[in-house]
């Protein structure tokens, strides 16, 4: 590891003029970002500390809702009571992601700004638009296992890896963002980008902003699964994953919310998948129509071919799973 | 805030340079060579310690972030004359070759004792409420962040499911 200034960022105004710096970078679980300055592919000036700040809470919003604080960790937001009982999405895609002393450490926060575990970008040997722009991206034409089908560009066919934003992505939850600029939200599903020609920026927090929490609406109730095919049954990143929030009404679908994961640079929402769902009574003809819509404009690139039949495949098998549980 | 770290009841100095893991610091600063590094990135699980009574990875932590917390390794789990329960079952049901990897499997297996008795659901339970079961399926799952190269696994579940199901301790 390169050497580097270790400082407790003694407030958040300070945490935010710290990071504004370009050679300084915020660190709370660092499960990630030590990983990656132990690879060289991080080497900051200064960690700024923010373990201390407070946020960490979990707690009830006046509509009902629930605000996960950016510092409360994967467990203590997974074991949460409301979390299981309001959002069993979010509980399961957690604990589906990487091993429990990794979720006792990482933060919601933290989780939202993992990096990619493309093999080009964590090999400092190795071509990477994204960790040097102008590189070349090795990925394409090269390992491609795990890589992106959906809103790839010529420059970057990196996944975002994680678990917990494709179920916060189905869930429409808000990202509260605090910073020089003062305080905003953005939706979880406007927060990540896609790589296009500036692979190195992967979601819209400015220089200086942090992340202070996650607010998650009042519970909608439906069937809520997460389902992750990976090649190994723990501690493997996803291949294809789909949260789901399925309601039926009468016997037609009135609720369709459904995002996935490892497929893209983001966690896919594509509204079209839910808006053909809708109002339609549930059958494998409406669920290849739902999976035609969403794999549209789907690219494999060799190694990951599979990845376009696997996720029709999933996409089915949840809708078959959660329409047989709601009849 | 203070300026120490307590490592099994014992409070300790701070290291100077901020780079030091927090297993770097077991190892080499405070000689507690029991905590083992093996890959060096969290994905073997050999270096799991407990941290105010939860288990971590303390190779992907720095000690600089740990003052004024209570740290529990193998070293603070049982002596050779009075092993802890989860100790003698490993003993008594062979789980390990090497070893290298068993102070991790311990701590981990330790932690994930308490957070059963906590409820805690895993990946593999079937439902996110009501009592937690513990079985041997629950017990691969939670204990997926150790690995062991022996192949030990079987034996290694047999001892957790003893202890889990509170037989001989």
């Amino acid at each position: 590891m390169r050497p580097f200034q270790y400082t407790r960022a003694p407030s958040l105004a300070e945490a935010s003029n710290m990071t504004a710096g370009e050679d300084t970078l915020a660190i709370a679980g660092g499960t990630n970002l030590l990983d990656l300055m132990k690879l060289q592919v991080e080497k900051p000036g200064q960690l700024a500390d923010i373990n201390r700040l407070g946020f960490a809470d979990i707690e009830d919003t006046d509509d009902g809702g629930l605000r996960l604080g950016a510092l409360a960790t994967n467990t203590e937001t997974a074991v949460h009571s409301r979390v299981r009982s309001d959002y069993p999405v979010l509980s399961r895609a957690i604990l589906a992601g990487a091993t429990q002393q990794l979720r006792n450490k990482a933060t919601n926060g933290g989780n939202l700004c993992q990096r990619t575990r493309c093999f080009y970008f964590t090999n400092i040997d190795q071509p990477c638009n994204k960790r040097e722009p102008g590189s070349g991206c090795g990925a394409i034409g090269g390992i491609a296992k795990l890589h992106a089908i959906l809103g790839t560009s010529e420059q970057c066919i990196a996944t975002y890896p994680g678990d917990m934003a494709v179920a916060l992505s189905a869930l429409d939850a808000t990202v509260d963002i605090a910073g020089g600029k003062g305080e905003r939200s953005v939706p979880v599903r406007d927060f990540h980008l896609l790589p296009g020609d500036t692979p190195w920026i992967e979601n819209v927090l400015e220089p200086g902003e942090v992340i202070t929490g996650i607010v998650l609406k009042a519970p909608v109730g439906g069937t809520q699964i997460y389902r992750k095919v990976r090649e190994r049954s723990s501690y493997a990143f996803a291949l294809v994953s789909v949260a789901a929030i399925i309601e039926l009404t009468d016997g037609k679908f009135s609720r369709a919310d459904l995002s996935f994961g490892g497929l893209a640079h983001k966690p896919w929402f594509d509204p079209r998948v839910g808006e053909a769902l809708i109002g339609q009574t549930p059958s494998e003809a409406l669920f290849d129509k739902a999976a035609d819509l969403l794999l549209e404009d789907a690219r494999g690139y060799g190694e990951n071919d599979f990845k376009i039949p696997l996720t029709r495949r999933t996409l089915r098998a949840v809708l078959t799973q959660a329409t047989e549980n709601a009849a | 805030m203070t300026d120490t770290i307590t490592v099994n009841g014992t409070a300790h100095p701070m290291p100077d340079d901020p780079r030091v893991s927090l297993l770097d610091f077991l190892r080499q600063h405070i000689g507690l060579t029991g905590t083992k590094k093996g890959c060096d990135h969290g994905q073997c699980g050999a270096c799991t310690v407990i941290v105010n009574g939860i288990r971590i990875n303390s190779c992907l932590t720095l000690a600089a972030m740990h003052d004024g917390d209570s740290v529990t390794t193998i070293e603070g789990l049982g002596t050779p004359d009075e092993p802890s329960a989860l100790q003698r079952a490993f003993l008594e049901h062979d789980g390990f070759q090497c070893g290298y990897c068993t102070p991790g499997q311990i701590c981990s297996a330790t932690a994930m004792l308490e957070e059963l008795a906590a409820n805690w659901p895993s990946d593999a339970s079937e439902s996110l409420e009501g009592r937690m079961s513990i079985s041997g399926e629950e017990i691969r799952e939670r204990m997926s962040g150790n690995l062991c190269r022996c192949g030990a696994y079987a034996n290694i579940v047999a001892a957790i499911e003893e202890v889990a199901a509170g037989g001989k301790s």
